[in-house]
């Protein structure tokens, strides 16, 4: 993206290269702001190992996650079972590290299909402004008048049993989440629309798909990401609200809110079953907020 | 003045009407038979599910089903009846207030702390304060309630024994705890967001001009700093409200509390849509109303805003 001639000059370039004479272009002048945040290595250091948890689960844990022994339920940590058993006599530390797949698979669909259709969306209003434009933004003012929670729970209550509880999850949270991102990218392709370049861009006879993905896209992306990065830890923590509601990830699929709802019966007289979980929780929203906030400084150099 | 709340009021209307619907079309449009579900597994005989049905309004298309329940949410307050024939509304008007006082409780919870907060980082920009402070709003955003909520049960109520783990029965004191974990994340929002508006009010011109006056500092960040930096803060604290009554589906339930958010969760898992549609489009209702009390309020507040 950097070498892109139709990209404008966007950042002063503070952070000249000594092998070109090019301004830097904002990823680059991004990127290196980034690598010296520590804020950002330690949420990136977070994330992969997260990463690693989801695809290879076995490499953090070799005992099976769905093998429980009802004799043994709630047995304090040992050797063998670091964070103990919980309410069924299953390993807590297996079943909390295979559950990092499903919300990170969670989160980073939800993110990606909200990006999605959010941002085409909201370049098409933007873009094409007029009729479109009013159609699109007054509905999603109506989405935006539903509380988050509230409309996902009203969604994945009257379809579970429907269709698979993780894919319904995505959806639920899909439906009600693409509006913030419509509005960002909206606004951020009406600010870019009436540039030079564009302008110049379409007086060459550019068509309005060129105009839109060469152009309008890569100077309105910024904010997107910025905010999906953010949005992927808000997902997390909401697939585990629902699943902690009854409507989320079902059994015997594994999810961290759905742990720490089956530990909630005796969680005052053995809290480790859901604290575990709880602290997996939260370190992995953490490191998505912490990550977004860390890109948003660097990509808004307004904040500078 | 007079137009801007016209056309204000006006703008609302579609919104709600348009919110109500999507809510309703999701759980009525659905393939299926609701009086069969009703009937569990005895069929009913065709008299008796002509007759529900035409009861219902089973056999109308759905705007029209839609316009029979939500004039009657409009005009009369009825929000339908349960399977078991219970008005919704007679169990929302039971549990609405306890929502409301946990909502409230947890708004001023974010008041104090988050302003004050706030208050104490844009005074002390740059420092080790206003580090700290930037620091922990960003630990209490990520923290989820359902966490949050346990942690501190556990430790504050079950440890150490400071708040009732449970229940309301001690009255305002026992909506303080729940009502901080509610709160958590608004809270460091409006720190941030006070932060940054005391920043850039302190800026501007006026702020010099009475520093150069010679007035003192107290009064400068009191009267003339912090007076016109509330102004974005009031309307976050009252769009809130109705994102604090929807999250407390949550808090209710970690706590025990039989509010409004308890009653959607009964309603889901009895598998009652009237209970479900009825809590969720009254806490959409009670969301549309506090943003347009807010967008009024901001007009009265910020007299640029009217002059549009």
């Amino acid at each position: 993206m950097s070498s892109s001639v139709a990209s404008p000059p966007q950042s002063g370039g503070r952070h000249q290269k000594k092998q070109n004479d090019k301004p830097a272009s904002l990823w680059s002048d991004a990127w290196y702001d980034l690598r010296r945040k520590p804020a950002f290595v330690i949420s990136a250091i977070l994330i992969g190992v997260l990463l690693l948890m989801a695809i290879w689960p076995t490499l953090f844990s070799s005992v099976d996650p769905r093998a429980c022994d009802l004799s043994v339920a709630r047995q304090a940590p040992s050797a063998g079972h670091l964070f103990g058993r919980d309410n069924l006599g299953c390993d807590v530390y297996s079943r909390t590290i295979h559950a990092a797949r499903n919300s990170i698979v969670i989160g980073v669909l939800t993110t990606v299909l909200v990006a999605v259709i959010g941002g085409l969306l909201g370049m098409v209003a933007a873009f094409y402004a007029s009729m479109t434009d009013t159609v699109l933004s007054r509905l999603t003012e109506i989405f935006f008048a539903i509380p988050g929670i509230l409309g996902a729970l009203l969604i994945a209550s009257t379809f579970r049993d429907q269709i698979n509880s993780i894919l319904l999850v995505i959806v639920s949270l899909t439906v009600l989440s693409w509006p913030m991102t419509f509005r960002i990218m909206r606004a951020a392709v009406i600010t870019a629309k009436n540039q030079d370049f564009v302008v110049a861009a379409r007086a060459l006879g550019a068509g309005p798909s060129r105009l839109m993905f060469r152009h309008l896209l890569p100077n309105a992306l910024a904010p997107v990401i910025v905010v999906s990065t953010i949005n992927l830890g808000v997902f997390i923590a909401a697939e585990a609200a629902l699943s902690f509601l009854g409507v989320g990830v079902q059994s015997p699929d594994i999810s961290w809110g759905l742990m720490i709802s089956d530990a909630r019966d005796r969680f005052l007289d053995a809290p480790l079953p859901l604290i575990f979980p709880a602290v997996f929780l939260s370190i992995t929203v953490l490191a998505f907020i912490m990550l977004g906030d860390a890109v948003r400084d660097a990509l808004d150099p307004k904040l500078r | 003045m007079g137009r801007y709340v016209i056309r204000r009021l006006l703008q609302a209307i579609p919104v709600l009407l348009g919110a109500t619907l999507l809510i309703f079309a999701i759980v009525f449009a659905l393939p299926g038979d609701p009086i069969r579900a009703l009937a569990g597994e005895k069929p009913p005989s065709p008299q008796v599910v002509e007759v529900l049905r035409e009861q219902y309004h089973l056999n109308d298309p759905l705007l029209l089903q839609y316009w029979y329940y939500i004039s009657g949410v409009l005009f009369r307050g009825d929000f339908g009846t349960t399977f078991q024939n219970v008005p919704v509304g007679d169990l929302m008007k039971a549990t609405f207030p306890t929502t409301l006082q946990l909502a409230l409780t947890a708004l001023m919870i974010q008041a104090v702390i988050g302003v004050g907060l706030g208050l104490w980082a844009a005074l002390r920009r740059g420092k080790a304060e206003d580090t700290m402070i930037l620091a922990s709003t960003l630990i209490l955003i990520s923290v989820p309630t359902l966490v949050s909520g346990f942690v501190l049960q556990l430790l504050l109520g079950v440890k150490l024994g400071l708040f009732p783990i449970a229940g309301t029965s001690e009255g305002w004191y026992s909506f303080l705890l729940p009502g901080f974990v509610l709160a958590g994340g608004s809270i460091a929002y409006l720190t941030r967001l006070t932060r940054t508006s005391l920043v850039e009010t302190l800026r501007s011109d006026y702020i010099r001009t009475a520093v150069a006056k010679g007035m003192n500092r107290r009064r400068v960040v009191g009267r003339h700093g912090l007076r016109n930096a509330l102004i974005p803060l009031v309307t976050f604290l009252g769009a809130d409200l109705g994102n604090l009554m929807g999250g407390a589906v949550i808090t209710e339930r970690i706590f025990n509390i039989n509010g409004v958010g308890s009653l959607l969760i009964r309603g889901v898992y009895e598998r009652q849509q009237p209970i479900v549609v009825g809590v969720v489009t009254a806490l959409v209702l009670v969301y549309i109303l506090a943003n347009l009390v807010v967008d009024l309020m901001y007009a009265v507040l910020d007299p640029r805003i009217r002059y549009e």
